[in-house]
């Protein structure tokens, strides 16, 4: 129940976007049609599915407090945590090379489709932000961070396919020449945080 | 200081501002913008954090081979945010349990791989140092505008001092509880790209 929880609020509640403005580049460059992003919303996911595990298994097993005390009971008082950052940016920075030299062996057309998203991913704020997150929400079991990091994507690929749609739309509107663009994007993201927000309290 | 470089000190203040005009760097800043003093502790982090990485990569930029220049860039700003991190840790215990994971998202705040791509692989050391220093107060300056207008209308202060006298509460004026909340942010700086490009008419789309 607790894992079902973890994932419907990172989705709608603790949306990447929405509450915590991570991604926010990719997604304001790149939401200009929908295609385009939903492939750069799965590639977020996956990568997301991908990092969180292997972070999740980093922190507990080698960089909190006391983490290492498996190796031997003398190490039990180290605390490498301020270590994390260079290490989960090193490991996300890896995968994403592994999984475009995977994608591009076995799967062409995936590849094709998303392009230069790819490489972009290891950059992509949503990905640390995940990393960093669950390091601070302390989950209990592997399987929690791996859904938290499914539903973090969910919730991002939702996101940016909803404002694609909506820019696409757009385009038939009259807007300020000034707001034209960026302004009226930041605007109508904002909007759909109100929006969002209708989510807060979901509990199962 | 000769044109060229005050040009490059400048510019990145209103002219080609990383955040409202050349879209960068928006990530990880807009969650720190309730109140303004995490606003004003990020901006400044994120400019020493900036000018330093710009200056390290500007020296290595002759010996860094292209194909892994990128993890390269990854490393020297990890290095310096933990720096700055542990900074903050030791002199400002408050002010960073407010930033929490926001001081490690500086590490993808998309202005530093964007000028180190940009500017520091190209330049010398010094003006690679300049340009830091100005496109981190061109971010400072964004952030504290939004800050300014979330605290001053959300909670009716300003780093944390009360400037709304108490006879304006009791002739009825009430704090706008939705300024605090999130999405609120995004619509300030929608605001300020609307009024900058009213007044830059070239950034106009």
């Amino acid at each position: 129940m607790e894992t079902v929880n973890i994932f419907i609020r990172s989705i709608f509640v603790d949306n990447m976007v929405f509450a915590y403005f991570l991604g926010m580049c990719s997604y304001l460059a790149v939401s200009k049609t929908v295609k385009t992003s939903i492939g750069l919303g799965i590639a977020v996911t996956f990568v997301l599915v991908i990092t969180l595990p292997i972070n999740y298994l980093l922190d507990t097993y080698v960089l909190g407090p006391g983490a290492l005390s498996w190796l031997s009971p003398e190490l039990a008082s180290m605390d490498l945590s301020f270590l994390s950052f260079i290490l989960f940016i090193a490991i996300i920075a890896s995968i994403v090379q592994i999984v475009e030299m995977v994608v591009e062996k076995f799967t062409p057309a995936l590849y094709s489709q998303l392009g230069i998203f790819l490489p972009l991913i290891a950059v992509n704020c949503a990905i640390l932000g995940g990393s960093l997150f669950m390091q601070q929400k302390s989950f209990d079991n592997i399987g929690q961070a791996t859904t938290y990091g499914l539903g973090s994507g969910i919730g991002w690929l939702l996101a940016i396919v909803g404002i694609a749609a909506i820019r696409e739309h757009m385009s038939y509107s009259k807007v300020p020449k000034p707001l034209r663009g960026l302004g009226i994007t930041f605007i109508i993201t904002g909007l759909m945080g109100i929006a969002f927000m209708g989510f807060m309290g979901i509990k199962f | 200081m000769s044109a060229s470089r005050k040009q490059i000190l400048v510019d990145p203040i209103s002219k080609n501002n990383p955040v409202v005009v050349l879209m960068l760097g928006i990530c990880s800043a807009l969650a720190v913008t309730a109140q303004v003093k995490p606003a004003l502790v990020m901006g400044i982090s994120v400019t020493v954090v900036l000018a330093f990485s710009n200056v390290i990569i500007s020296l290595l930029r002759n010996t860094i081979p292209n194909r892994i220049r990128i993890i390269v860039q990854l490393v020297v700003i990890a290095a310096l945010v933990i720096i700055v991190e542990q900074i903050l840790k030791a002199f400002a215990y408050d002010v960073w349990g407010q930033l929490s994971v926001f001081i490690g998202l500086i590490i993808t705040n998309c202005i530093l791989m964007g000028r180190l791509e940009a500017f520091a692989l190209g330049n010398t050391p010094f003006d690679s140092f300049l340009d830091g220093i100005g496109n981190g107060l061109g971010y400072t300056a964004i952030l504290l505008i939004v800050a300014i207008a979330r605290e001053f209308l959300g909670s009716g202060s300003l780093m944390g001092y009360t400037v709304i006298p108490e006879s304006f509460y009791e002739a009825g004026y009430m704090n706008n509880g939705l300024m605090i909340l999130p999405p609120m942010a995004l619509i300030v700086v929608g605001c300020i790209i609307w009024v900058h490009r009213s007044i830059d008419k070239d950034l106009q789309e």
